[in-house]
Order: C-alpha cells, then structure tokens, then sequence
C-alpha cells in the first residue's frame, strides 16, 4: 500500500538545497566561472532559512564590515588582509568534512549533506573579539548539535575538536608560521550540544563568503570570537581536552574556555569594555557575551579565573 | 639648496598627518577607525624616532654635514607625533576615561613602557632650544639628550608587547634600532682605540 505523507511543506522548502547548489555549480562553471575565477563558487542567496530575530539595542553590524574587518590568519595577519586575500583563493566546492574519534559512524562526508537534513535558520548573535571589538551578526546555519547526533558520539566523548583547512596552495600565507596550523579549536561535549552552538553556512542571507570561514563555520556566541572556527575540515570526538591554537601559541594569554567575561583580564588589555563596530564610544562588555542566562549553568561552580 | 632642505623637510614631515586627516575627511578609516588612527599614529611615532635616531650615523657615514641641521627638528617631529598617538588613545580610544587610563597605565606593561617613553621624551623636547642648551652646556645637554637611546628601545618593546601573534613588523623596527644603536657602539669603540693608537705611539 502506497502511504503518503504530507510533507510539513514551507513556501521556503520548495528548492531542493542539493538541486540549489547544483544550480549554482552550474552557473559558476558557466558564464561566472570566466569572470570569477574557474570552480570559484560564488556567494548566493540562501534558498531558504527560518529568519532570525532582531533583539533590541542589537542592530546588525554593516555587511560592509562583516565581510571586510577579519581575523583569519590564513590570509594574513591583517583585519583587511582575508577579504582581499581569500576570495578567489579559497575553493569552496567540493568540500568535504572528516568525522573521526569517539563515535559510531565516522566518515567524510560532502558539505551537502552535512547541512542538507536540517533546518537552515538564522541567529542574530553578538560577536565579541578578544581583542576589544565587537559586531552583531545574523548568522544563518544549523544547530551543531543536531548534526553531531547522527554521527552518534560514544560515551568517551568527551570534547569536540574542530580543525581548519591548511592548505599551502589555497593558503600561501601558513607558509609563515604564525600559528601552528592547522588552526584547532576545540568545544566541551556539553558546549557543543547547546542549543545556542550554531555550524554556520551563511550570513545576511547570503552564502558565507570566504573571509568569513566559508563555507562551513562555528560560531559560540557567548566565547570569544577566535573559538568560532572557520572553514571546518575535521570534526573529531575526542575523550581528552584538546590543545587549540591559541593556546599552544601563547597558553598564558588563551586558554581552552575563553569564554567572554568582563571580570577576567587579557593579561595585556581589559577585557571590561569593547568597541562595538560602528559606534564611537566604547560599552561594556557582558558575562558570557550577555548569554549568561542560557550558558551559565554549564560553568556552574567551576572557577573562571583559573578556567579562563 | 641647502638653504631649502629644512623647509623642505618640515613640510615633507607633515605628509603623513596631511594623508590621515585626508583619510579621516573622506571616510576611509576603515570599519574601526578608531584603532586605525591610533595605530597609524603610533607607526609615525616610532618611524620619526627611528629617523631621528639615523641622522648621525647617516653623517659619519656619508660625510654629508648639513643633514645635521635637522635632527633638532625630526626629534621634535617623534615628539609630536607621540604626542598625537597619546591625545588619540585617551582623548578618543578611551574617550578621557581617566580611571581607566590608570589602570591601563598600572597593569598593562606595554602602556606603561610607552607612557614612560612619552614622560622621558619630555625632558628632551623642552630642552631642545638654543638657549636650553647654553644653559645646560653641551656636555650636560648631550648626555641628558643620550636618553633617546632607551627611548628607542622601549618604542620598540611598547609595539612588539601589544602585537598578538605576527611580530614581524615589531621585529623589523627592533632590527633598524638595532643598527641605529650598534653603530654608535662600534663607533665609540673604533674611536677609543683609534685615541688610544694616538696616546700611544710606536707601540
């Protein structure tokens, strides 16, 4: 007997994301592929997501600024540098992500089809820098969490490692060892199952562009910034803490939390105030980025200093 | 010509104020204007000391005598460009948050090691007059003057200790003061021996 589900069918479900991006593939090896660069996927609408919700006194920052103001030292060390570095450079199709570690169904699988089982929807989060700046951002991706599930994390699970692309032809500026790359990030398991934990495709509609950790980011509203990694190759479910980055290159400075906190200095600048992009006057800096009430609980009794 | 080189030069020297208040007028500061114009002015600080600090060995080692006459006034220029990067960073960056600069001063090294530039730079700066130095008297004027060494130095360290991960910029500044500073070593060793030599002959 032929069963017929009703599809839960949205105005917005009606494109395929799969057949979309074929699409896309399609013009870019068309008549876009001889002005943008052969294979350069070109950022696009998003067919469909669930729209975000604009919290008062958060206006978005500027797209201008979103898209031109990075820290992504895989295209140089200045803010301006991965707008003008990264596109054109970074090839965004194919891209495939390797789930390795502590979990019952490892494997590489397409970008695609990471994303394709889930509810686009976008985030308005605040973005706080390490350095003392910060943006409002409306992300458009997936619940992390939902994703790690269907690859059935084990019980040594215990943390999530994220790594970078680091490729010397699509990144020529790793040559220079700024940091030790591939750039690792890393979330507690009980972080990276929060509903707040974002895997971000896209931003302000549009496909993330490639300074901004195209095509697949994390993005942890309430840490600083540098927690929310780009370009994700590797997801790996480890039973250890990992070592990120940041740490190895300066462990006295950053540490594997780093979640955003008014009342714990950088040791080399307050981190009691911030400059949000767009505005003159600095404002204070919120505990956990102002997503205390949602996150707290998870660092409950646990020192902030220490655990900085 | 020699005659023009010192205007020239004082007007060359406002170039890169010209160029940022061009910058600042038509809105190209980019999305954090107030770092970039902190930042840029610190740049210019550091680069006129380091230019100042080059006259010298620029005369011993061309033998060009009147670069002489600007030293006076590329020092003054360092000053004034500090001066600029310090009015920025309190009256715009921390916006005369005052008890915020004090903590700055206090727990943050790389301020503290460029307020303390800044505060020895005066010194120099109002004894920089004709009649400062008659007063004082070239020997005493000179050795208090010796205090642009250090000063160099803590420029260098006060940019190398706020720069998070890429030092090579702050590298390349500390490598130029370096062999600004060296060859004031060397040549005073050179000299030494040289009189030496001289107090000594036909040993």
């Amino acid at each position: 007997m032929l069963i017929r589900h009703t599809p839960d069918l949205r105005e917005s479900e009606v494109t395929d994301r799969r057949l979309y991006l074929d699409r896309r593939r399609f013009l870019a090896l068309g008549a876009g592929a001889a002005l943008m660069g052969a294979g350069q996927a070109q950022a696009g609408p998003i067919a469909s997501y669930a729209k975000g919700v604009v919290v008062l006194d958060d206006k978005p920052t500027s797209k201008e600024a979103i898209t031109t103001y990075n820290n992504f030292y895989e295209y140089g060390t200045d803010k301006e540098d991965p707008a003008k570095n990264a596109p054109g450079k970074l090839k965004l199709r194919p891209w495939s992500v390797a789930v390795e570690g502590e979990c019952a169904r490892p494997g590489t699988i397409a970008l695609e089809d990471l994303v394709k089982p889930h509810r686009l929807e976008e985030r308005i989060y605040r973005m706080r820098c390490v350095e003392g700046w910060s943006m409002v951002i409306p992300w458009i991706g997936v619940s992390l969490a939902e994703v790690l599930k269907r690859f059935e994390p084990t019980s040594k699970a215990k943390f999530v490692e994220f790594a970078t692309l680091a490729d010397p032809v699509q990144m020529p500026w790793i040559k220079s060892r700024v940091l030790d790359w591939p750039y690792v990030e890393g979330l507690r398991m009980d972080e990276a199952m929060h509903p707040l934990t974002l895997l971000a495709t896209g931003l302000y509609g549009e496909e993330l562009l490639p300074q901004n950790g195209a095509p697949l980011r994390l993005v942890v509203p309430w840490k600083y910034g540098f927690k929310s990694i780009k370009s994700i190759v590797r997801i790996r479910f480890v039973e250890t803490q990992p070592r990120i980055s940041w740490e190895k290159a300066n462990g006295r400075e950053y540490g594997f939390y780093s979640n955003v906190n008014p009342e714990v200095d950088h040791p080399r600048w307050s981190q009691a105030s911030e400059r949000r992009i767009g505005e003159f006057r600095r404002r204070d800096t919120l505990m956990f980025n102002g997503y205390g009430d949602q996150v707290g609980s998870l660092y409950a009794g646990m020192d902030l200093r220490k655990n900085f | 010509m020699e005659r023009r080189l010192k205007p020239a030069v004082f007007l060359l020297c406002l170039l890169p104020l010209a160029w940022l208040a061009w910058r600042a007028w038509s809105g190209d500061l980019g999305v954090n204007p107030v770092e970039t114009l902190n930042r840029y002015l610190g740049d210019w600080a550091l680069r006129f000391l380091l230019i100042a600090l080059a006259v010298t060995p620029v005369r011993k080692v061309t033998g060009w005598a009147a670069v002489m006459r600007l030293r006076r006034m590329l020092g003054l220029y360092a000053f004034f460009y500090v001066c600029l990067h310090l009015a920025s960073y309190v009256g715009i960056d921390l916006f005369f948050d005052w008890s915020a600069l004090a903590k700055d001063i206090v727990k943050r090294n790389y301020i503290t090691l460029g307020m303390l530039a800044f505060l020895l730079l005066v010194p120099l700066a109002v004894t920089s007059t004709n009649a400062m130095i008659r007063r004082l008297g070239g020997r005493r004027w000179r050795r208090l003057h010796m205090l642009v060494y250090p000063i160099g130095m803590l420029g260098v360290a006060h940019y190398w200790m706020m720069v998070k991960a890429d030092i090579r910029e702050p590298m390349l500044y500390g490598a130029i003061l370096a062999v600004l500073l060296g060859f004031r070593v060397l040549d005073r060793v050179r000299r030494r021996s040289g009189a030496a030599h001289a107090a000594a002959p036909g040993r």
